[in-house]
């Protein structure tokens, strides 16, 4: 455990880059959890699955990111039919479904990894590309160039997302419909078409974080599990419905994490998350910006 | 009456059936699918009964081995005091969980369960003389008359365990306890507008939940001769947990028992037919499917049957 | 006689949003009390404070003289304060009867035998003893909110908040529930009516309050407030 101040100065710029990527692969259960309110625990397990499909499409020579992208629009449409299902099933029966509705994305998350599994085996997978595997050489630090990539894409995402909620038409109704559904029925708006749009974008964000993913580090199929605790950190400690308060964070989370991986080692450091969200739990379950 | 008759006649079989000559392969699975028993009842004191779901039990599950391994290592405990300090670990950590997290809505506490799971683990990674990531190697005692083998003997203990399990689950349904779990469940704030001091009581289920989960844990070292974290707080032990119940219908104790006694022996057949992954594949996919189509589970399923052909 | 009920400056936020501000009311015991205000005025966020469904931000509430706005909602109801929900919220697993054991088991503390004759007695008197067995799911609005009303007197509160109780009833439906009201308060019970069926509070009603905006704007008999410009506003528009 040896400590100097230019291993924490590397220490929290790794931190910065790693909490923009904590925040962009966040934004999307943001928006399924924090505005829907839709208990998608199987979100980091779609996100996965988005990695894997990301590295399919690498083996026939996409880029990663070009490959998101391009993943997004289907995703797009499981996101919408997922919440179809999810409302005709559970959200529609009132709240004596809240207990199933959360054991069904448990189960889906489960079919997902199980799935995974078996197209793919448990070993670890990577993509290849210009960017990976080459760092940046500022002075005395290396950044990979993939952190970068990951870090612009994140931003991107994350001001877009934000632009989109606040800016258009649909996205404003989907922030109505967190806030005061009954309103937004008496303006003729139909709530579950907008919520079920919602939750498509969702999912097309989270294809393009599964890119991200895969191109920060290699991906097996168990990892939807450790992330589960990130991006619910994330999004508890931003506050519920809060856009911007994801890209805090994501900060917050990513600098605690690399700084617990500088001091005691990468054995301690997925646990950074879940004791974070325990923390703000307890202490202040509203989070930073919150409803 | 009849249930404590019962009761004492499966045990009168259990320990029948460890003296006699079956194959020893039978106990090695019945211990399981007995484990399954406890773990499935006690989530649904907290889960059906009140409606808080626990995604957290392989946590329970896997300080309850732990504790048991670190009273075995430290002091050479016997058995039963390894399940009873199991037990009070694991409804500390239950008592705990719920102080911090049973205030807020259900799905915050879901996800705080699954935080402990990891949270336990990484602790179990990092400490040396639990063996750490590798694990450790136990030696198990001398096994005691009239038992021919250790296995046989943990059959019959883990069958207490499922008979003292399903007794408290009872006992809590059919009390005044259970009559407010079930109002937090339909209707928490209409419960608290009644009286019913609802922190109280979820945190009530859920220490008890967790004790029994703990208790379910600590046989386990001594049955695998070996413990290790990554199957210790195995994630399918928390999703079986919840599958049994669902499936065996949340309403009523002999769900979990009849959820578990199905799930469990179809894991056992699948697990050495086909394979360990196709095994998770089933599970989850009778979650969902028991979720969508059934939400009373096998319970309602005969209740609705019985309805129509009377 | 000292007040029941003393809300002293009550105020509530919801993050920037102020829903009550200064509220100040005096109940006297065994009062029928009126509350009225348009949609958004804060009427059921100061019921939620009373009861405790959720706690105020500033001032006081003194029942029975002890000061309550720390309590937990369950001890609130123990010691006397009672309310019906707008959207009514029966126990859906449990038949109609068992509902009202709740109360019984966790308020009065009887057993359960002597809690089931209680229970009958209130059903029978407000009209629900032939549903004592049916699922608490499977009702009529009308009975729902009966049943709300029953479960809150099973508490056996000398405060009871009815809120809304006759919304979307029918005329008929409309009388039935107030004569239930009007019987509780003839045996000590004071009542608290948010309404918004006029004629139901003007005649239940010997005080009548008006909120808007979270504010108290006018406080009077039922006629005063009824001819009150600014009720008059509030509720039409300027």
């Amino acid at each position: 455990m040896f400590f100097s101040f230019d291993l924490l100065l590397e220490a929290i710029l790794f931190g910065v880059l790693l909490g923009c990527f904590y925040a962009a692969v966040s934004i999307g259960l943001s928006v399924s959890f924090g505005l829907l309110d839709v208990p998608h625990v199987a979100h980091p397990a779609i996100m996965v699955f988005g990695a894997y499909c990301t590295y399919l499409l690498n083996t026939y020579n996409f880029d990663p990111i070009v490959a998101g992208i391009v993943l997004m629009v289907p995703f797009f449409l499981l996101g919408m039919l997922v919440y179809r299902f999810y409302y005709e099933a559970f959200e529609r029966r009132g709240s004596e479904a809240a207990v199933r509705g959360l054991a069904f994305f448990f189960g889906l998350a489960f079919i997902i990894e199980v799935g995974l599994i078996l197209a793919f085996g448990v070993d670890q997978r990577l993509v290849s590309a210009p960017y990976i595997g080459s760092s940046l050489e500022l002075g005395e630090y290396r950044i990979p160039y993939r952190m970068l990539v990951a870090f612009g894409v994140a931003l991107v995402l994350t001001f877009s997302l934000t632009l989109y909620l606040s800016k258009t038409f649909t996205g404003r109704a989907i922030k109505a419909v967190a806030q005061d559904e009954p309103a937004l029925r008496l303006m003729g708006a139909n709530p579950v078409r907008i919520k079920q749009w919602a939750f498509g974008i969702a999912t097309a964000v989270s294809a393009l974080a599964g890119a991200m993913l895969i191109i920060v580090g290699p991906v097996d199929p168990s990892l939807d599990r450790v992330y589960i605790g990130r991006t619910f950190a994330v999004v508890v400690l931003a506050g519920l419905g809060s856009m911007t308060g994801t890209l805090a964070a994501g900060l917050i989370l990513g600098i605690s994490e690399s700084i617990v991986l500088m001091l005691f080692g990468a054995s301690w450091a997925p646990a950074v998350a879940f004791g974070l969200l325990l923390i703000v739990l307890g202490i202040r379950p509203q989070g930073l910006f919150g409803r | 009456m009849k249930y404590w008759i019962s009761a004492a006649v499966i045990l009168a079989l259990a320990l029948g059936v460890a003296l006699s000559r079956i194959n020893e392969y039978f106990f090695f699975a019945g211990f399981v699918v007995l484990t399954f028993v406890v773990l499935a009842t006690a989530w649904n004191i907290l889960g059906g009964y009140a409606g808080y779901v626990n995604f957290g039990t392989a946590a329970f599950f896997g300080l309850g081995a732990y504790s048991a391994t670190v009273l075995f290592k430290w002091q050479g405990a016997p058995l039963a005091v390894q399940i009873a300090g199991g037990a009070l670990v694991c409804a500390l950590l239950g008592f705990g969980v719920g102080l911090l997290t049973l205030r807020l809505r259900g799905i915050f506490f879901a996800i705080a369960t699954v935080a402990v799971i990891f949270i336990c683990e990484t602790l179990m990674v990092n400490w040396r003389y639990v063996g750490g990531a590798t694990g450790l190697q136990l030696l198990r005692p001398e096994v005691l008359a009239p038992f021919e083998t250790y296995t046989r003997m943990l059959f019959v203990v883990m069958a207490l365990l499922a008979v003292a399990a399903v007794s408290t689950a009872r006992y809590i349904q059919t009390s005044w306890i259970g009559r407010g779990l079930r109002a937090i469940r339909d209707s928490e704030e209409a419960a608290e507008g009644s009286g019913v001091p609802t922190l109280k009581l979820k945190l009530f289920a859920c220490t008890v939940s967790g004790a029994l989960m703990g208790a379910a844990g600590a046989p386990w070292p001594m049955y695998l001769s070996f413990i290790e974290p990554a199957s210790s707080f195995n994630l399918t032990y928390s999703v079986s947990a919840l599958a049994m119940p669902m499936i065996g219908g949340t309403g009523h104790w002999i769900g979990p028992v009849i959820g578990a006694l199905l799930l469990g022996s179809v894991q056992q057949i699948v697990t050495v037919t086909i394979s360990n992954e196709i095994n998770v594949l089933v599970v989850g996919v009778l979650l969902v499917l028991f979720v969508v189509l059934a939400p009373d589970g096998v319970v309602g399923l005969f209740r609705k049957w019985t309805r129509y052909f009377k | 006689m000292d007040p029941i009920l003393q809300v002293k400056a009550v105020s509530k936020h919801f993050g920037g949003f102020t829903a009550l501000s200064d509220v100040s009311i005096d109940i006297a015991p065994g009062e029928r009390f009126g509350l009225i205000g348009p949609n958004g005025s804060g009427k059921t966020t100061l019921i939620n404070c009373i009861s405790g469904a959720l706690r105020n931000d500033g001032g006081s509430i003194r029942f029975e003289g002890v000061e309550v706005s720390g309590l937990a909602a369950y001890k609130r109801t123990r010691r006397g304060i009672a309310r019906s929900f707008q959207i009514p919220r029966p126990f859906h697993s449990m038949s109609v009867l068992e509902n009202l054991l709740v109360p019984y088991e966790y308020v009065v503390h009887l057993k359960e035998s002597d809690a089931e004759k209680q229970a009958m007695d209130i059903l029978a008197k407000i009209g629900l003893a032939e549903k004592a067995h049916a699922q608490s799911n499977q009702l009529s609005q009308v009975e729902l909110r009966k049943l709300e009303l029953a479960r809150a007197m099973a508490a056996k509160p000398r405060l009871l908040i009815s809120d809304e109780a006759m919304a979307g009833l029918s005329g008929s439906e409309v009388d039935e529930v107030l004569k239930i009201l009007f019987d509780l308060n003839a045996s000590g019970i004071t009542v608290i009516m948010i309404e918004h069926i006029m004629q139901a509070v003007m005649r239940f009603s010997q005080r009548v309050v008006c909120l808007d905006a979270g504010k108290i704007i006018c406080e009077g008999t039922p006629a005063s407030i009824v001819a009150n410009p600014d009720v008059q506003r509030a509720y039409l528009g300027a």
